[in-house]
């Protein structure tokens, strides 16, 4: 009897079903150590100027060749001007950036969309974009907001500068096994147009906090997310390390296998991939998750933060939080939000929609997107900017910006006295030109409200496209749910 | 890259008493230009560190004379959050820094800090605030996997692929390349097509 029970226990163990990461995980080991982690193998490798010249310089040092220059495309995206692209690169430090990616990638035989290409763009804008990003893959880049790719069903993980060496040497990564996180979103939006995929990521973060994530991979799943376009998802999956996670991911299903279909880089062979993802790349039923969290979505607002990391926010109609009512008894926390209200110069119980702007910033891998812009002009179509503020639109890639001068948004943006920009990082991370100068106060779609993030001295409030779009005309935060959005 | 081989660290703590330090405040963007690995220690905290004029700052930490030459940095919860780049680890280590003690760390960071012979150490948050506390000469031992202060002997956990890459300095490069015949099997099993 005993020994029967103990079968069963085994048989279980051997027949449950395994999470979407699981799943993937497993089918890239190479090899596994005893005292470890196991060996990854990379399917895409996405390269940019910042992180990687000194992993190229490495291998040269080394006499080290890239072992599958055919898995590996480099963009420039950082650090490039958005102004006039025929007009050489002022700040030479950037120039001497953007020439070694070109004679790296020359020299080490990758493809490279250069500042000239028509494909040139935010990294994890164009890999979608181009159907370079395909589900079930292992993607890696050194960037911390790989984890967009994962609204395709990937594993996206970010890395370092030396792991960017050890995957052009090796294609492969040693990697300690994260834990599989379910974040469920439940229930549908009233107004998705003013209440969006950023709201409900930055309302995860506000609920698990900045390191709710650390050590997990995060599944999205319920009606809230598979109702997301594939864009959406993607700003969805794009802050995941903004919760501290190793990566997020979401389930392909027809929305992933539509926006696939028939891009530039999409396989010949794609509609046999299709079917086999279509069998496979889910979560069982009967998997377990290590670590759980749902949101509901029925009623929540447009989110606005007010410090200085993405879990400091509230809802657009809330008044910022006195320290204690944040910290919840954590002392340190207690501290980071009274030094974080000191930077940014504002107190708490302060209503948000009484906070003025001077700059805003609609760009960022996060929300820089064809359906982005259109969403923002939406609100902006017809109106002129505040004469108070300074707004600027920058285009996740060259494509979106075509794309959007087509449907002639570029000049429903002018008319309204915003710029209209080539396309890059820009001031989400400020490496480039466009910065906040010291005391500014910017509504931004970016990622990060770090001190200094868009420039020493900065301040950084994340929001939407249409909450950034409306305190654009307005010169201070307003509830977009009242606006009328067509 | 082959890493000096980590030996026992004998140092001053410096007590850095903030949490979520992400890695913009460990190394601001506008440093990230360089296209080496060396020189960035004098960016570090760049903004705590010094005022607009460049001028040192006298409340923070690392301008504390006592702390100059400290080699052990104890931090809050969640440090080098943010940004993948690992500047932020190449910077705490050209200034100085080769042992990095929090309760928690974020992801990236931790795992950048193997590959450049740096340890960073997980410990109960009241441990951490104690070391803070004393900020007194301590010994890092990782052979023994110990912390010694005057007051006490603490022990901490590491994995023991990540105690053998910091002890013998590997070049984990050359050491997975070891496995070319497993790499190559994959290879050829794989599904997945080449973007090109």
């Amino acid at each position: 009897m005993l020994l029967a029970g103990y079968l069963r226990i085994i048989q279980t163990g051997i027949k449950m079903g395994k999470t979407l990461f699981e799943k993937i995980w497993q089918s890239h080991i190479v090899a596994e150590r005893q005292d470890g982690p196991a060996l990854i193998y990379v399917d895409r490798h996405l390269v940019h100027e910042v992180t990687s010249p000194q992993a190229f310089e490495g291998l040269r040092i080394n006499d080290r060749r890239v072992r599958r220059p055919d898995l590996t495309v480099a963009t420039m995206d950082h650090n490039v001007p958005t102004s006039n692209r025929m007009l050489p690169i002022l700040d030479q430090t950037s120039a001497v950036q953007i020439q070694t990616l070109e004679k790296n990638c020359r020299d080490f035989g990758i493809k490279l969309f250069d500042i000239n290409s028509d494909n040139q763009g935010i990294v994890h804008v164009i890999g979608p974009q181009l159907g370079i990003t395909l589900p079930g893959t292992t993607i890696v880049c050194g960037d911390s907001h790989t984890s967009t790719h994962g609204a395709f069903g990937a594993l996206a993980l970010g890395i370092g500068t030396s792991d960017v060496e050890h995957v052009l040497a090796s294609q492969t990564l040693w990697l300690e096994k994260p834990r599989p996180f379910e974040i469920r979103v439940k229930g549908k939006r009233k107004n998705p147009h003013a209440v969006t995929a950023k709201d409900i990521i930055l309302s995860i973060i506000k609920n698990i906090g900045t390191d709710g994530g650390t050590g997990t991979v995060i599944e999205y799943r319920g009606q809230g997310v598979t109702d997301l376009s594939m864009e959406q998802r993607m700003t969805v999956c794009n802050m995941s390390i903004e919760a501290g996670a190793r990566a997020g991911l979401i389930a392909p299903d027809e929305k992933t296998f539509e926006y696939l279909r028939g891009r530039k880089y999409t396989p010949d062979d794609y509609e046999s991939l299709v079917d086999s993802w279509r069998d496979n790349l889910r979560t069982d039923s009967d998997a377990k998750f290590e670590k759980q969290f749902t949101l509901h979505i029925d009623d929540i607002a447009p989110q606005v933060s007010w410090g200085t990391n993405p879990g400091m926010t509230c809802d657009v109609t809330e008044s910022i939080p006195s320290p204690d009512e944040f910290s919840k008894g954590n002392s340190g926390q207690k501290k980071s939000a009274e030094k974080a209200l000191d930077y940014m110069a504002l107190e708490s119980g302060t209503a948000i929609q009484d906070i003025k702007i001077d700059r805003v910033f609609i760009g960022s891998c996060t929300n820089a997107r064809l359906e982005d812009l259109l969403e923002a002009s939406k609100i902006v179509k017809g109106q002129k900017i505040s004469p108070s503020v300074r707004a600027m639109v920058v285009p996740g890639s060259q494509m979106v910006k075509r794309q959007a001068e087509e449907l002639g948004l570029d000049k429903i943006f002018l008319d309204a006295n915003f710029e209209w920009r080539e396309s890059g990082c820009s001031m989400c991370l400020g490496m480039n030109p466009d910065i906040l100068s010291p005391g500014e106060r910017c509504a931004s779609t970016s990622n990060r409200n770090f001190e200094g993030r868009q420039g020493t001295g900065g301040r950084t409030h994340l929001v939407s496209p249409v909450m950034a779009a409306a305190a654009a005309i307005c010169g201070h935060f307003v509830d977009v749910r009242e606006m009328d959005l067509r | 890259m082959t890493l000096r081989p980590f030996k026992k660290i004998t140092s001053i703590v410096t007590p850095l008493e903030k949490v979520n330090v992400d890695t913009d405040q460990i190394i601001p963007k506008q440093f990230l230009k360089l296209v080496q690995r060396s020189g960035f220690g004098r960016f570090l905290f760049f903004d705590w560190r010094y005022d607009k004029q460049e001028n040192k700052r006298p409340d923070f930490v690392l301008n504390d004379l006592r702390y100059e030459n400290s080699e052990i940095l104890a931090v809050g919860d969640n440090f080098g959050c943010g940004s993948s780049r690992e500047h932020a680890v190449w910077a705490l280590l050209d200034y100085g820094f080769s042992v990095i003690i929090a309760p928690s760390f974020a992801d990236i960071f931790f795992s950048n800090c193997f590959k450049n012979g740096v340890l960073p150490i997980i410990l109960e948050q009241a441990t951490v605030e104690r070391l803070q506390q004393e900020a007194g000469m301590v010994e890092v031992d990782l052979e023994c996997q110990t912390i010694t202060s005057p007051s006490e002997v603490i022990h901490f956990e590491i994995g023991t692929y990540r105690k053998k890459i910091l002890l013998e300095g590997l070049d984990e490069i050359a050491q997975t390349l070891l496995y070319e015949r497993d790499i190559s099997e994959f290879e050829k099993k794989s599904m997945i097509p080449s973007v090109l």
